[in-house]
């Protein structure tokens, strides 16, 4: 119990918090890159080997009954939503994409994703429940850094997702008009 | 084939220029340089070149015309606005829409154009001394931007979106009005924030913009202006950074205007920061205070027919009632209307996520959508934000959500729920991350007075962005005068939502329109000795 809970209100001051996000700013680059997400032959703008793994399991646990259940299909939609969120991230201006930067850096370092996400396996072996409990403790946890965080990471896949028109028949909206230009 | 007066001006021979592929630095002189293209620096750009003043135009974003709207979230966001759509507050508690792009939030809202209510001049009047913002001097100016933008009530049936408002409205016999849209030939499509396909849309890009380039002003995109240069009290010189094309980050070429007069119009968080940059005077500290946001919240419902939300004139109904009922300086007052329904911008609001959240966006047609802006500005508990410089000078505006503030939201919540009820809604869904599809009116009643008020749990989001450069007759409580001009300096104009003392209890464009008509003319007079008038009508 003491230990729960002495990290919990370390992280709670804030000082945990900088302090992880620090950690994770120098360990960025010595993260190990991860295996199973795999899309080669596409350039990505900004996300590294390691952060299109950790988008490619929140995209699968954020969209879970939102993308086609087929293997083929499923996977297929992954790709789309990973490439969606890179796209997305370049698209920003220096200050809140260098802010993105530290939270993805905070969720491609092992031990900073242990701790702040409860996520001790590497994203390709992270069950679609693991996930979803570590998204579902950012969505209530009273540390400000990590709600902000999940609505960041909410709203870069689901922006991806259904900016994306293979996600429009699904809930019923038939796209734009087609005009005679 | 529709045509795009843009791309046939461009053909003509505008002198549009580029900065993302300029390979030198650039100079250039003119009578007035206007910093911004939305409503006021539109205007500004228009009265000027008829009075025959040399304009240059400064914009940081992109010319985009209807031939680039392609009626798609996904291209207009990150092409069109402010941080794609998503700028936030410092505790990023609060979102904002707001433009960048030629013709500035003109080209991406939803056309809605309310005059400055009565109520909002009178307490500008009493609080501020500005004694000539009176419903009767404004009227002429007013007048002449409603023709000029073809400004009229909604002829045509609202859609069902808009319609249930109305309806859920008049069984609780509360009043609601027809909304004036600047619209001319209107295809009612519905997608008038993604840019206007079929130039209907009477925004500045098709209107005043064009008619200042046909009269020989300069207009320079992807510019970011940096600061004013100073000498004693007058402004000498603007520089600006040329951007790449994508408009994100410097190019190593930089821009710099000299004129007689400089106008900051690059809208609310924009200018304050400009001027936060360039060290003006500041003695009294009001440089970025008070500025407002209209938060917004929203309530989604679920109808047992289709709605189809995305489809149609996205916003033409409205109540005042909620403003109406109490004093202007009592617990804050709110303005009812509705916003369209696209998949995007929807998923990103709708709370949670995974099979829940699949469920919740699953019948995207039988949503309606209500959303109710609160007056801020009009109390001592409602003052609210701050605009400062991060490290990079780069802006950020710090506004805390007042208790005062989360009250109005949460009795906006129980008054959109119970009109959704009363207009025939199965379920009713307060965009909140704790709540869930209430399916009776007694329950959204017990569950809404329950629902925690905090940021972040509660969604709040704006599209209004008002004062940071607020007028005043007092520089010890102001930042410019009635005529727009800073208080400390010379040749300095704040011609845009910036200069609004409070918000302004209504869609801010056409408010916007008037008071730089007015201000605008009275500075094309000073710069040009002739005596310019709204023409009567």
């Amino acid at each position: 119990m003491s230990s729960t809970f002495t990290r919990r209100e370390l992280i709670k001051t804030g000082i945990g918090g900088i302090a992880v996000l620090a950690i994770a700013g120098c360990a960025r680059s010595n993260g190990p890159a991860s295996g199973a997400y795999n899309d080669p032959g596409y350039s990505y703008a900004v996300l590294s080997p390691n952060d299109r793994a950790a988008f490619a399991a929140i995209g699968t646990a954020m969209l879970d009954g939102a993308l086609p259940s087929a293997p083929a299909a499923h996977a297929a939609a992954v790709v789309q939503v990973v490439r969606g969120v890179d796209v997305a991230i370049a698209g920003l201006t220096p200050a809140p994409q260098a802010e993105l930067q530290q939270l993805l850096g905070l969720l491609s370092f092992g031990l900073t994703r242990g701790f702040a996400a409860g996520i001790w396996s590497s994203w390709d072996d992270a069950s679609t429940a693991d996930v979803a409990k570590f998204l579902e403790s950012w969505r209530f946890s009273s540390v400000m850094l990590l709600q902000t965080g999940y609505q960041a990471l909410h709203a870069l896949v689901m922006a991806s997702w259904y900016g994306n028109s293979e996600s429009w028949a699904r809930i019923g909206y038939p796209g734009p008009p087609s005009l005679q230009r | 084939m529709i045509p795009d007066p843009i791309v046939a001006g461009l053909k003509k021979g505008w002198d549009v220029r580029d900065c993302s592929k300029l390979d030198r630095d650039l100079r250039l002189e003119a009578d007035v340089v206007i910093v911004g293209t939305g409503a006021g620096g539109g205007t500004a750009a228009e009265i000027f070149t008829r009075a025959g003043l040399k304009v240059v135009m400064v914009e940081s974003g992109a010319l985009l015309s209807s031939s680039d709207f392609h009626m798609l979230e996904r291209e207009a966001y990150p092409q069109m606005y402010q941080e794609s759509a998503n700028r936030q507050t410092k505790d990023k508690a609060i979102t904002i829409l707001q433009g960048r792009t030629v013709g500035g939030s003109t080209t991406v809202n939803w056309t809605s154009s309310f005059r400055t209510p009565e109520t909002t001049l009178a307490y500008w009047r009493e609080r501020f001394g500005l004694a000539d913002y009176t419903e009767k001097a404004l009227a002429p100016w007013f007048r002449m931007m409603e023709e000029r933008l073809n400004v009229a009530p909604w002829g045509e049936p609202p859609n069902e979106n808009n319609a249930v408002l109305a309806r859920g409205a008049a069984k609780l016999g509360i009043p609601t009005g027809i909304v004036p849209r600047n619209v001319k030939g209107c295809w009612n499509l519905g997608y008038c924030g993604l840019g206007c396909p079929t130039n209907a849309k009477q925004s500045m890009l098709v209107t005043t913009i064009p008619f200042a380039l046909e009269r020989g002003a300069t207009l320079l995109t992807h510019c970011r202006a940096e600061r004013f240069t100073l000498s004693g009290d007058s402004v000498n010189g603007l520089q600006c950074e040329a951007l790449d094309a994508r408009g994100l980050r410097n190019t190593p070429y930089s821009v710099t205007i000299v004129a007689k007069a400089y106008v900051a119009a690059g809208g609310a968080i924009n200018t304050p920061a400009l001027l936060l940059r360039s060290v003006v005077p500041n003695p009294h500290l009001r440089l970025g205070v008070r500025t407002f946001l209209h938060p917004v919240a929203l309530s989604a419902a679920t109808m047992p027919n289709a709605v189809n939300g995305f489809a149609g004139a996205p916003q033409t109904v409205y109540s005042d009632h909620f403003l109406q009922v109490q004093a202007v300086d009592g617990p804050i007052g709110y303005k009812l209307e509705v916003p369209p329904i696209y998949p995007l911008i929807y998923g990103t609001i709708t709370q949670g996520f995974g099979q829940k959240q699949a469920q919740l966006l699953a019948d995207l047609p039988n949503k309606e959508v209500m959303i109710a802006l609160m007056r801020d500005g009009f109390n001592d508990e409602s003052e609210g934000g701050k605009v400062q410089l991060a490290h990079d000078h780069s802006p950020v505006l710090d506004y805390p959500i007042t208790p005062f503030v989360w009250d109005g939201l949460r009795r906006s919540l129980l008054t959109m729920a119970q009109i959704q009820f009363a207009a025939g809604a199965t379920a009713v869904m307060p965009i909140h991350e704790s709540a869930w599809p209430y399916t009776s009116w007694s329950e959204a009643q017990a569950q809404i007075a329950a629902l925690p008020m905090q940021p972040l749990l509660m969604r709040v989001v704006s599209a209004h962005v008002m004062g940071g450069c607020g007028m005043g007759d007092d520089e010890r409580r102001s930042v410019v005068d009635g005529t727009g001009r800073y208080h400390q300096l010379d040749n300095l104009y704040v011609f845009d939502g910036s200069a609004f003392p409070t918000s302004i209890g209504a869609n801010p464009q056409l408010s916007i329109y008037g008071m730089v008509a007015r201000n605008a003319n009275r500075l094309a007079s000073t710069l040009t000795g002739k005596t310019f008038q709204p023409p009567l009508s």
